[in-house]
């Protein structure tokens, strides 16, 4: 136990000792480059930080370790108190200020738009929200959550209903036959490339035929047997071929976020790459 | 009282924002705006509560020094020094510059930045012993998942020669039909489950929201 502590503090004295290092190196390159003195020091200091951060979440692949759970819990406090400061400036600031004060709207430098007293009902339900942090209050926040909760019930009901389920059913029903002139015609172009007759027909053909399978594979009410079992099968076909492409789509955006973690330590950081 | 009144005003304000949608009146439109508009203020002010939340747990640990509580110092630093350079502390404490803060800026591009791209980078590496799983399965099913993804993943790749471009025209193919295909019957489902449990929150069959006693 003392040895395993013994070799954290070790550990611990190198990474430290490493980043000054790297904080004084790239101080001293980017000074060369004639920028100040303290904007060097500023600069680099935080070049190595990123790098720092970088190798702390890359040193999972290890395993879970202190410098992990130091650039983790970081990244959380940041996170969240970046999101506080965007919604403040663009909401407070930019939507609620600008409807209900003008010397508030002067003070934080934007338009005023003309007093409009239905602005305090946000704000009041938003107060009445916050009473979920007091005991004996915290009753009131259930009118503020049935405000939010039964309007956005309303509006996605509507929303999801348009774009979600009648935009694709409409869409899914294509002619299964496209601009028929006959068999010499139908099979000129068979590239996948193409908009040829053919190339359109069998596009149509798998868009209903792997939607209309597809819906079935989920549908679960009925067991999965005989003419409603094959469907089922094709169904399963059509979504593993979306999951492998989603796969591959997915790897290949991870791979790249790698290659530009990558390219930062090489280049930005340690300079050996121009 | 406590729990019928919200009951009533989730079916109320419900209802009217489902009726609006068939009501193409101006004052109709004037007051989705002014719904769209107060949905985004009370966010804001919910964000806070989380936030308070966060702060809480982490003193909590720091306080009573429970495991691990060094971490949540961290966190607590981070959100402090974000939140004081957000609000502009530096030049002068409210101003219009917050967002443009020098160190704002620099913390969001040198730490978040950093540390959100890194972890989803780490991905690639747990994807890559993921897909050696699976090509050990040998079915069916996961031989043209695989199948799939090595064409995706294979299209821009610059050896292949006159075989990349077959390669391309069937990924683009491949994106664009058979995955819209289940892409679209997947959204189906999806959006019918929304209708249903937005329908199940008016009525007031669901009502976990409002929690216990």
């Amino acid at each position: 136990m003392e040895g395993s502590k013994r070799l954290s503090a070790i550990i611990l004295a190198v990474v430290i000792a490493l980043f000054l290092v790297s904080w004084i190196v790239k101080g001293l390159a980017i000074s060369d480059s004639g920028a100040a003195l303290w904007f060097s020091v500023r600069d680099a200091f935080f070049i190595t930080l990123a790098a720092f951060l970088t190798l702390a979440i890359l040193s999972f692949l290890y395993k879970d370790n202190p410098y992990y759970k130091f650039a983790e819990h970081l990244f959380v406090g940041v996170s969240a108190a970046y999101w506080m400061c965007v919604g403040f400036w663009s909401t407070i600031v930019g939507n609620l200020f600008p409807n209900i004060s003008e010397s508030l709207s002067g003070y934080f430098d934007v338009p005023y738009k003309g007093f409009n007293p239905f602005y305090f009902i946000p704000l009041i339900l938003g107060i009445m929200l916050l009473m979920r942090l007091s005991a004996r209050a915290g009753w009131m926040s259930r009118w503020a959550l049935a405000w939010i909760v039964g309007t956005t019930s309303g509006l996605n009901l509507i929303r999801y209903l348009r774009t979600d389920f009648i935009s694709q059913v409409s869409n899914t029903f294509v002619p299964l036959l496209v601009d028929w002139k006959g068999v010499g015609p139908f099979f000129s172009d068979l590239s996948l490339s193409a908009s040829g007759q053919f190339t359109m027909t069998l596009a149509n053909w798998v868009i209903f035929v792997g939607v209309f399978t597809g819906l079935i594979y989920f549908f679960f009410s009925k067991e999965h047997k005989g003419f409603f079992g094959a469907a089922s099968r094709v169904g399963i076909w059509v979504l593993m071929i979306t999951f492998g492409a989603s796969f591959g789509y997915t790897v290949m955006g991870r791979v790249s976020l790698l290659v530009g973690r990558l390219t930062y330590l090489f280049r930005d950081w340690l300079g050996l790459i121009s | 009282m406590k729990r019928q009144l919200p009951l009533a005003l989730v079916f109320i304000f419900g209802i009217f924002c489902i009726f609006q949608y068939f009501v193409p009146h101006e004052s109709s439109e004037w007051i989705y705006e002014f719904l769209l508009a107060w949905i985004y203020i009370i966010g804001i002010l919910t964000l806070a509560l989380g936030i308070w939340s966060l702060i809480r747990v982490s003193w909590d640990k720091v306080q009573h020094r429970r495991p691990n509580w060094q971490y949540a110092l961290v966190t607590l630093l981070g959100l402090f020094a974000m939140i004081t350079f957000g609000f502009d502390y530096c030049r002068s404490f409210f101003s219009s510059e917050g967002l443009r803060n020098y160190m704002f800026v620099h913390f969001f591009d040198y730490i978040l930045i950093p540390i959100q791209a890194t972890m989803f980078s780490l991905l690639a590496f747990f994807i890559a012993s993921a897909s050696y799983r699976a090509f050990r399965a040998r079915s069916l099913l996961a031989s043209l998942l695989l199948l799939a993804a090595l064409v995706i993943m294979l299209r821009f790749n610059p050896y292949l020669g006159f075989v990349g471009e077959y390669m391309e025209q069937l990924a683009t193919w491949l994106l664009n039909v058979p995955n819209l295909a289940a892409k679209r019957a997947i959204i189906v489902g999806v959006g019918l489950g929304i209708v249903a449990t937005s329908l199940k929150v008016i009525l007031g069959i669901e009502r976990n929201y409002l929690g216990r006693d």
